[in-house]
């Protein structure tokens, strides 16, 4: 057997991809490893409990808010309290301006220089500093819609980064007044810069059509949380499962249930577990989150311009589910449509000005699961308590440990297609590079490892010795 | 009345002050952290060390040493500041402080220091001890990871509240302040509930259960207001 490995970059944290060819010369298998490792479940140990929220959000740059919220939910069960209304909305308020500005990072600033930039252009310039010289005022725009989901955080928890806002039992603060006024008047030029890029990427659909046809695209399961109307949802509501036929395979299931029908598996070459649908085994039960798995499960997006993407969405697919890894791009700028919609009408809300945020109580429950929907995919934090409130357990399973196997199905694919004989060319290492970004990967979160690393790729022959290897710096 | 002077400036202070006291009330900044108004100073931390010119350069904490007439003291110099620093680097090496998750970030003593030390870093290896959270009572917790081992809630329980709770307990780098000899918080007969333990201590080690990170607020000048209310007999 041969091996080929291939470094990534432009994700968050850093991966390595090894290529084993048969003795047919083609590839007989993938494996996108993830090699770091942080300890997170590790160290919570001891803490209390109130401290949680804002020690994992530390997890990561991109997504704190992500882990403080889930973070605070779990804290909720464990003190066995209903979250008080203002709170509920101005948590979603906030998980919202989280999707506005970690899907505009990633669609403006990681991956549109692939898009439109061309997959062969050179390296030294495919990047946002590239976008800004050709495209100059597509990247202003991506900068401005990252931003406004930035002051959305920063409204309500005090900066934009890290703030630690979200409590077990609610939050700190409501929304003022002034920060309301200034974040509506706003959202009319972030609702057309949106809907600007869904122009473009619609546009652009057949010049991509041998990266859709090769990114990823497999039949398989698709979960996230849908409302119990069946609405996109991101916060709260039950687990769905469905095909790609888009039956559902399952549905309303209890998020706190989650090791009922979900199982974690280890292998030795990657510190990145590997979570499955339990019912469907390992590794049959492959299944995706994130922003096209969000899409596929819900029956509607529940707001009237995200519902009218979606309808065009769904028209890729004849209304089955659509099956391209490719397409979490689209994906994602729909979800900025919806987030920004939803973003209005909670504006419009007197509940977010109110001052009653916060439910206190004692330790109340001995274990506790919080389950809400990142930009990335179904996040889960499970905590188990003693009587004092002082954390004993911690398991964490994030968006990017779901995508796991689908990532690694993905690399095959791409690596069967674009490989041609011996040699990682540059065209193989950007796609391969380019199918792992699809899914916006957030390598720190999912190993709760840290820094940004390169990734690498090596190609093995039949016999495992090393034929061919090309990184990224 | 005593003469003497601090960075340059003629000073007069009463017999018995200490030069602590005669800098603030000349507005000259000397920093402190084991020090608070209202409880007896000890001079543990070295924090407040100044500089006696003619006592041929020793170093002395400010807040035990007592003025004398003639004394040429430096407050504020390169020499002073660099080493109020290393002290303040070794009580950071010492324990784990980790401003972004300690529920007093922003509001606290030692981040105060800190910031006005220009500590940027630390150039001694942390050690990192695995020190327990004692979280049994029922309003206050108290997490040794944070303790610098100031004594003022030691000095605050027995001077302020006469509750005589707060002890230190083991050796050297082992000390723990401990209450009841070493019982579990709740265990503590003695204690009373009062807080002002909590209000005395300058970072987030005695702190009120159930504060997030970044929550805890604390008013130490609380317990100089006490003493000064006490009717005096």
């Amino acid at each position: 057997m041969k091996k080929i490995k291939v470094p990534v970059t432009r994700i968050e944290g850093h991966g390595l991809i090894t290529l084993q060819l048969g003795e047919d010369g083609q590839v007989a298998e993938a494996k996108f490893h993830v090699t770091e490792t942080r300890g997170f479940e590790r160290f919570c140990r001891g803490r209390p409990l109130w401290e949680m929220p804002a020690l994992t959000a530390r997890i990561c740059g991109i997504c704190p808010v992500s882990h403080l919220l889930c973070s605070a939910k779990a804290g909720d069960e464990i003190l066995a309290v209903r979250v008080p209304r203002a709170a509920d909305k101005l948590r979603r308020l906030m998980n919202l301006g989280q999707f506005v500005q970690s899907h505009a990072l990633s669609f403006f600033h990681l991956s549109s220089p692939d898009l439109l930039l061309g997959w062969d252009s050179d390296p030294a310039t495919r990047n946002v500093f590239g976008l800004v010289e050709e495209r100059p005022e597509l990247a202003r725009q991506g900068i401005w819609l990252r931003a406004y989901g930035q002051r959305v955080i920063e409204a309500l928890g005090g900066k934009k980064i890290h703030p630690a806002w979200a409590v077990p039992g609610g939050v700190r603060s409501p929304l003022s007044p002034e920060d309301r006024d200034a974040l509506a008047a706003d959202l009319p030029r972030a609702l057309s810069i949106v809907q600007d890029a869904l122009a473009l990427y619609r546009g652009h659909l057949d010049d991509w059509a041998e990266e859709i046809e090769s990114f990823g695209n497999f039949p398989s399961l698709f979960m996230s949380l849908v409302a119990p109307d069946g609405t996109w949802e991101h916060y709260g509501g039950g687990i769905r499962f469905v095909d790609s036929q888009r039956r559902v395979v399952a549905d309303g299931l209890a998020p706190a249930r989650y090791q009922d029908y979900i199982a974690e598996h280890v292998e030795a070459w990657s510190y990145l577990k590997f979570p499955y649908y339990k019912e469907a085994g390992y590794p049959e039960g492959l299944y995706r989150v994130g922003p096209l798995a969000r899409l596929n499960c819900c029956d509607r997006m529940g707001t009237p311009l995200a519902d009218e993407a979606l309808d065009e969405f769904r028209a890729l697919a004849d209304g089955k589910a659509v099956t391209s890894s490719f397409h979490y791009h689209y994906a994602r700028l729909i979800e900025i449509l919806a987030a920004l919609e939803r973003i209005g009408n909670y504006l419009e809300d007197p509940d977010i000005l109110s001052p009653r945020v916060r439910a206190e109580a004692g330790i109340n429950e001995l274990e506790g699961v919080g389950v809400h929907e990142a930009p990335r995919g179904t996040l889960l934090h499970h905590y188990r308590v003693d009587d004092q409130g002082l954390i004993q357990w911690v398991n964490l399973i994030v968006s990017t440990g779901h995508n796991n196997l689908a990532m690694n199905r993905t690399v095959l694919q791409i690596a069967r297609h674009y490989l041609h004989g011996r040699e990682i060319t540059e065209g193989l290492l950007n796609r391969l590079e380019g199918g792992i970004r699809a899914y916006d990967p957030c390598l720190s979160c999912s190993v709760h490892a840290v820094g940004m690393m390169p990734l690498k790729v090596q190609l093995f022959g039949p016999s495992g010795e090393l034929i061919s290897e090309r990184a990224r710096p | 009345m005593i003469r003497l002077q601090i960075d340059g400036r003629p000073v007069e202070a009463r017999p018995g002050q200490t030069i602590l006291q005669a800098a603030h009330q000349a507005g000259i900044r000397i920093p402190t952290l084991c020090f608070l108004e209202g409880l007896s100073p000890v001079g543990s931390c070295r924090i407040c060390l100044v500089e006696i010119e003619n006592w041929n350069g020793k170093l002395v904490p400010a807040c035990v040493t007592e003025v004398e007439e003639g004394l040429r003291v430096v407050a504020n110099s390169p020499r002073l500041r660099e080493l109020r620093r290393r002290v303040l680097e070794l009580l950071f090496a010492e324990r784990n402080h980790i401003c972004a998750i300690c529920v007093s970030s922003g509001h606290c003593e030692l981040q105060d220091l800190a910031c006005e030390l220009g500590m940027d870093s630390v150039r001694f290896p942390y050690r990192f001890p695995g020190l327990a959270v004692d979280a049994s009572h029922r309003k206050f917790l108290i997490d040794h990871n944070r303790c610098v081992l100031c004594g003022r809630c030691v000095r605050a329980c027995s001077e302020v509240e006469g509750a005589v709770t707060w002890g230190f307990a083991g050796r050297a780098v082992h000390t723990q302040v401990a209450p009841d000899l070493g019982v579990p918080w709740v265990e503590a007969e003695s204690c009373t509930e009062c807080g002002k333990c909590v209000q005395a201590c300058p970072v987030g080690a005695i702190v009120e259960r159930g504060k997030a990170t970044a929550e805890q607020e604390k008013r130490p000048q609380v317990l100089v207001e006490i003493t000064e209310r006490r009717p005096r007999g």
